[in-house]
């Protein structure tokens, strides 16, 4: 291409290079002339407007988690940008793919506090994989193609791109594309070492009670297949951390439950009774290990993960074994003898009970008393035919969420885990119809997080996104009041909310919605959601006072669990 | 956290901007206080050395050698403790020239010293010492205590491992390989 393009040009053209097809974003001064560019190629990239830049962030994380692309925001300097701080740092955390991509202010400007400059690269720096700012129209291609080299390769994380003005204006003589593939002083993938894999299938084959803990690297892996090989043959019991579920398909027969905090019994006391703890692509977060110095003390710990930062970081690993976790595990399987595991699988069955009886009956299938956020969350789940894609926000919600919501299939999961971000549900849905359009996408949202990016409301009327809001109405912070009626002595202090009234919310942003009240109308309300043709939103009043049990109190052991009234 | 030793981190990166704060950053988080900083350019073209020292324990360092070596423009980063390195620091002390002729023994210090002077006005003398960081903070304390000492500088640690680690450039051949 001889002809002179413009910077901005240069920019669409290098995202189309990449496969983009949707952006989320908001315009503003230092960005127009990418905008104006847009609008040339508005039948090959669909931009969505949002109502807020961290909305941008959170529907492009969205759009990520369920298609396994790159999302990509596109935002104005200074306000617009540092409002996409808190979703970049979501992604960075829980290592979402996204690339973000702001103006500045013309580089003659920099630093000379002109209007509408911050200093985005510095600001996300601590929270981003990489940072860079633009200066040179030439240097944008070489720019894109790193930033998607970097977001999507290892493991997955946010790239900031800062475009300054005058580089989105100036003009490139000789525009080509070439995508990256090499960066010298960034190795993704580390090189898979041997005696780690020889190592690692010796004490599974050796294991009498062998225990696999599987996390969200499985899934960014595109491993799911290996793994299920892998469980099949080793005869391995497996959780799932929060971001691990549906890895592999909850009805399996070894997958025993969810992890962490709010996790499964077994799952969790199981932890310090097992011999060989297998550590899939997971990195022993606080909620997942609670107190580190009574961990699993007894097991030989395996680590399977790309990040050397991760092994060794919160759990000593006896082995090592970097890599690729589609590599690594196939490596292992086919060292590894059949084997199974009957009893030991069914010490976790019997804690299954427990729960069950403790715990689960009451929340899944009460008869009496208000509606239980678990049992809307079964009965979601059961008539989308246990296929739909969860979405939610964060608190009690999410961790029923997570616990009921029941996957048949891999990337079924889009919640914000190691954060906790609140207003991260609505706008993650958007994105995720969008990352997904042939799967219907259920959100649970709280009244709290909901009012948070409420305005994304409007997204969903402008293009008629087709998502189901299931708002699970307790009018408080109900996590936060959980907490102080078990550590804070009822001290329900700044958690009651006055909330306005949903559906006539719902209804001004033209989206259908219904109050559900009780347990009588919950099934037909559901039916009318599922049914309707579009964005529909149900207002569930559920108990105002529910607790999320199982619980492991901050910092304590994995076998202290509080089962509520038992 | 008694335990802590002084470890020497060694950064080799590519140079960009911005990398500074992305290195330190990783010590801030951690709580651990920078002792001395010393960037350069290395001996390659194109890539700078940091040379940073902070107190920790070895656990710990590990994981902050790991956190910095992530990080994209890092090329390389590992740690050592002082007895795997010859490692220097160099001082500068301005004296009051006048005082400096009425007191004699102040040349037997530079001698005991071996510290040098570098330069001589008639208000101030330069001298310079390198040494160890025990060695530049006794000549410090000498000099303070017989004449005073009109300002002192101390430059963070240079260090050259004397192990026989994989040389910078053989790894960038290895990798200039890989890329082909
Ligand atoms: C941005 C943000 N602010 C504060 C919190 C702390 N927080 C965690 S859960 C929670 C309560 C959430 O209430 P709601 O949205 O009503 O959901 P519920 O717990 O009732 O299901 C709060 C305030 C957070 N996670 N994120």
């Amino acid at each position: 291409m001889s002809k002179e393009i413009t910077g901005s040009e240069a920019l669409i053209l290098s995202l189309l290079s990449e496969g983009v097809d949707t952006i989320f974003g908001y315009p503003g001064g230092a960005i127009m002339p990418v905008f104006d560019c847009l609008y040339d190629y508005r039948n090959k990239i669909n931009h969505i407007l949002v109502r807020h830049e961290q909305g941008a962030t959170h529907a492009a994380e969205g759009y990520a988690r369920t298609s396994g692309k790159v999302g990509v925001a596109l935002v104005t300097s200074g306000p617009g940008a540092t409002n996409t701080i808190t979703g970049i740092a979501d992604a960075m955390i829980d290592s979402t793919p996204m690339i973000v991509i702001s103006g500045q202010v013309a580089s003659s400007l920099l630093g000379s506090d002109a209007f509408q400059e911050a200093d985005v690269v510095g600001i996300s720096q601590p929270v981003t994989k990489w940072a860079y700012q633009i200066r040179r129209p030439q240097d944008i291609a070489w720019a894109v193609a790193r930033a998607f080299y970097i977001a999507a390769s290892g493991r997955p994380g946010p790239v900031l791109l800062d475009i300054t003005k005058d580089a989105q204006f100036g003009k490139v003589a000789n525009y080509e594309y070439k995508k990256a593939s090499f960066i010298r002083s960034y190795q993704p993938i580390p090189e898979v070492n041997i005696s780690a894999i020889e190592e690692a299938a010796k004490l599974i084959n050796q294991a009498k009670k062998p225990y696999a803990l599987v996390g969200q690297g499985v899934i960014l892996g595109g491993a799911e297949k290996e793994l299920l090989a892998f469980l099949e043959k080793a005869g391995v019991p497996a959780a799932s951390t929060v971001l691990g579920l549906s890895a592999v398909p909850t009805d399996h027969p070894l997958h025993v439950g969810m992890l962490g905090m709010h996790g499964n019994l077994g799952p969790n006391k199981k932890t310090n009774e097992c011999d060989v703890l297998i550590a899939i692509g997971m990195r022993f977060d606080d909620r997942v290990t609670g107190d580190l110095k009574t961990y699993a003390k007894q097991a030989k710990v395996i680590h399977f993960d790309i990040d050397p930062a991760e092994i060794d970081k919160n759990v000593y690993a006896h082995v090592k074994v970097l890599g690729d976790a589609k590599e690594t595990l196939a490596a292992v399987t086919e060292k590894i003898e059949k084997n199974s595991h009957q009893e030991w699988l069914q010490e976790f069955r019997a804690c299954d009970q427990r729960e069950y009886d403790a715990v689960i009956k009451h929340e899944l299938y009460p008869t009496t008393g208000q509606l239980k956020m678990g049992e809307v969350i079964r009965k979601v789940s059961e008539a989308t035919d246990n296929k739909a894609v969860l979405v939610t926000d964060v608190g009690q919600h999410q961790m029923m969420g997570v616990r009921y919501f029941k996957y048949s299939q891999s990337r079924s999961v889009v919640t914000s885990g190691g954060l906790g971000t609140m207003g991260f549900g609505l706008p993650a849905a958007i994105g995720a119809k969008y990352g997904t359009p042939d799967r219907t996408i259920c959100l649970f949202v709280g009244d709290g997080g909901i009012q948070m990016t409420i305005q994304e409301l409007g997204v969903i009327m402008q293009y008629g996104v087709n998502v189901k809001i299931i708002l699970l109405n307790n009018h408080f912070l109900g996590m936060v009041r959980q907490w102080q009626e078990l550590f804070f002595e009822e001290r329900y202090s700044e958690t009651v909310m006055t909330n306005p009234d949903f559906v006539k919310i719902s209804n001004a942003y033209n989206i259908p919605a219904r109050k559900v009240e009780t347990r009588e109308e919950l099934d037909e309300a559901i039916a009318d959601m599922l049914n309707h043709d579009g964005a529909y939103l149900l207002d569930v009043q559920v108990e105002t006072k529910g607790m999320v049990y199982p619980m492991m109190p901050a910092g304590t052991c994995v076998t202290n669990i509080l089962l509520g009234n038992e | 956290m008694e335990n802590k030793t002084l470890f020497t981190v060694t950064i080799f990166s590519e140079n960009t901007a911005g990398l500074l704060s992305q290195v330190t950053s990783v010590f801030t988080r951690r709580q651990l206080n920078i002792e001395t900083l010393s960037v350069s350019p290395s001996a390659l073209e194109g890539i700078h050395k940091f040379t940073v020292t902070t107190f920790s324990t070895e656990e710990e360092i590990e994981k902050v050698v790991k956190q910095i070596d992530k990080k994209v423009d890092i090329l390389k980063a590992y740690f050592n403790t002082d007895d795997e390195l010859v490692h220097q620091e160099i001082a500068l002390y301005k004296l009051a020239t006048s005082e400096f002729l009425r007191i004699p023994s102040v040349e037997e210090l530079i001698r005991k010293y071996n510290a040098q002077i570098l330069d001589i006005t008639e208000t101030y003398v330069v001298i310079q010492k390198t040494g160890h960081y025990a060695e530049t903070q006794s000549l410090f304390k000498e000099l303070s205590g017989l004449i005073g000492v009109l300002q002192f500088i101390r430059s963070g640690r240079v260090a050259i491992t004397k192990s026989k680690t994989e040389r910078l450039s053989d790894m960038l051949q290895k990798l200039d390989k890989k890329q082909k």
